[in-house]
């Protein structure tokens, strides 16, 4: 089903996201991948403040390629989310409410996920320049250091995505998968 | 003897890097395409769409097809009659993707040291593999690959004994792990035979060869259309979201190997599966 919502999104909203939605997202979103999690991660240990609210918030797991003059981002796609696996459910517990990458999460994060209402979303893998048309702002507000890797706030406009992990525990993953399946051998 | 200066060893790899990330192979565009129309899940077929309107957008704006730009990786296949001079060549060819990645607006994703990762910003160094050919050219093949689908590849020592079901095994349990992660549909290169390094090389090479060209050896291309049907069938289709399109190609290349082994590499590599080739 297509539904369009908006960013940041309380948890009724959230609840209300099946897996499989094909959801348009319109707000701001913030970017955060391998390197800025890491960070993130270590402020979290040394009580430190984050350089981001996670309440009610989404993160989207991307470094972009540099911009052109006159664009707001370059190339634009999502990274392989499992390699920010071991830090998202504590970001999920500070009140995260969205996620968007791709591929597969731990058991860890979809229990994050169940425990705090929020969503997992996938975007399309390799279409980075046809993501980018989303994105109408981009600006780096923490770990300017970083490059590609810092936290950048973005503002999207029918940003496209799908829920992969909804917040009563379904993953799109496992039951698409299964539906179009003809190898005994690989299931 | 041919003298060649390694300032146009620079200039080709420059431009190669741009090219690669912004237009695919026209096999590769012609196997997206196919994809689409034979596709049989609703939302693969739409992201399959999306995949195509991707590429054309890529190439008409300059905004690279994907945002991980990759590790440059250069086949220097360098005919025995030539001489080099300018200086080394090796610092001709990241010379060349400094330049590129620089000028092409492309990421830079190449960290200096694999644990204490501060980023090099240029995007060097760059993976070098150098061959001898006969003659007195130099082919020259750039594939700059993500790691998406790269850290999804493998290498397994099997035993003689485990022969062709083993290598399958291999093949389809590597596919199999990598699942969304990949960016399906992927092209799977894989390298049979040799030694440890070998295979993993032969298996990186195979992923430069054009979709739908397939091995000469009657048996090894039979392998790899068996391959193909299968990794279709196990329904991870595209963006791993379901489907019939999983990969768009196996490609297999073989050598012959030690009495006691059967190594096998499978690397994966997503539907932005770049290389250019040019021959100086």
């Amino acid at each position: 089903m297509d539904k369009h919502i908006l960013v940041p999104f309380s948890e009724n909203t959230a609840a209300s996201l099946q897996a499989g939605d094909y959801v348009y997202l319109t707000g701001t979103i913030y970017t955060a991948r391998d390197a800025a999690h890491k960070r993130m991660y270590e402020a979290w240990e040394k009580k430190e403040k984050l350089p981001l609210d996670m309440e009610n918030n989404v993160i989207y797991y991307m470094g972009p390629s540099p911009a052109r003059s006159g664009r707001p981002i370059g190339s634009a796609g999502p990274t392989t989310a499992s390699r920010m696996d071991k830090y998202a459910p504590v970001l999920l517990d500070m009140g995260l409410k969205g996620m968007i990458g791709k591929g597969k999460r731990s058991e860890a994060v979809k229990e994050a996920i169940v425990r705090n209402g929020a969503v997992y979303f996938a975007a399309i893998g390799g279409a980075g320049a046809l993501l980018s048309r989303a994105i109408i702002s981009s600006e780096v507000i923490a770990y300017d250091d970083l490059g590609t890797e810092a936290i950048r706030r973005l503002e999207v406009k029918d940003f496209p995505v799908i829920v992969v992990m909804d917040a009563a525990g379904n993953d799109l993953y496992e039951t698409a998968i299964r539906q179009y399946c003809q190898e005994t051998a690989l299931s | 003897m041919r003298t060649l200066n390694v300032g146009e060893v620079t200039e080709v790899i420059k431009e190669m890097c741009i090219e690669a990330n912004h237009f695919l192979s026209e096999d590769m565009q012609c196997a997206l395409q196919k994809a689409k129309d034979a596709e049989k899940a609703a939302l693969g077929k739409q992201i399959l769409e999306q995949l195509c309107e991707n590429m054309e957008i890529a190439g008409k704006d300059m905004i690279p097809i994907c945002q991980d730009t990759g590790m440059a990786v250069v086949f220097m296949e360098i005919g025995q009659d030539i001489h080099f001079e300018g200086g080394f060549v090796e610092d001709a060819v990241n010379e060349g993707v400094r330049q590129g990645y620089a000028e092409g607006f492309l990421r830079k994703s190449v960290v200096k040291d694999p644990i204490l990762r501060e980023n090099t910003q240029d995007n060097t160094p760059a993976i070098v593999h150098y061959s001898m050919i006969p003659g007195d050219k130099v082919k020259i093949t750039v594939a700059p690959k993500g790691f998406g689908s790269e850290n999804m590849s493998r290498v397994f020592m099997l035993k003689p004994a485990d022969g062709i079901e083993g290598v399958k095994n291999a093949v389809l349990t590597a596919v199999k792990d990598a699942g969304p992660n990949a960016c399906p549909p992927m092209v799977v290169g894989v390298g049979i035979g040799g030694t440890f390094e070998k295979c993993a090389f032969m298996a990186k090479k195979a992923l430069t060869r054009s979709v739908g060209q397939y091995s000469e050896i009657p048996y090894v291309q039979e392998l790899e259309k068996e391959l193909l049907e299968k990794i279709n069938r196990s329904g991870i289709g595209p963006g791993g979201l379901g489907g019939t399109t999983t990969a768009l190609a196996v490609n297999i290349n073989t050598y012959p190997t030690h009495i006691a082994g059967l190594p096998v590499a499978v690397n994966i590599c997503c539907h932005v599966n770049r290389h250019v080739i040019r021959i100086l």
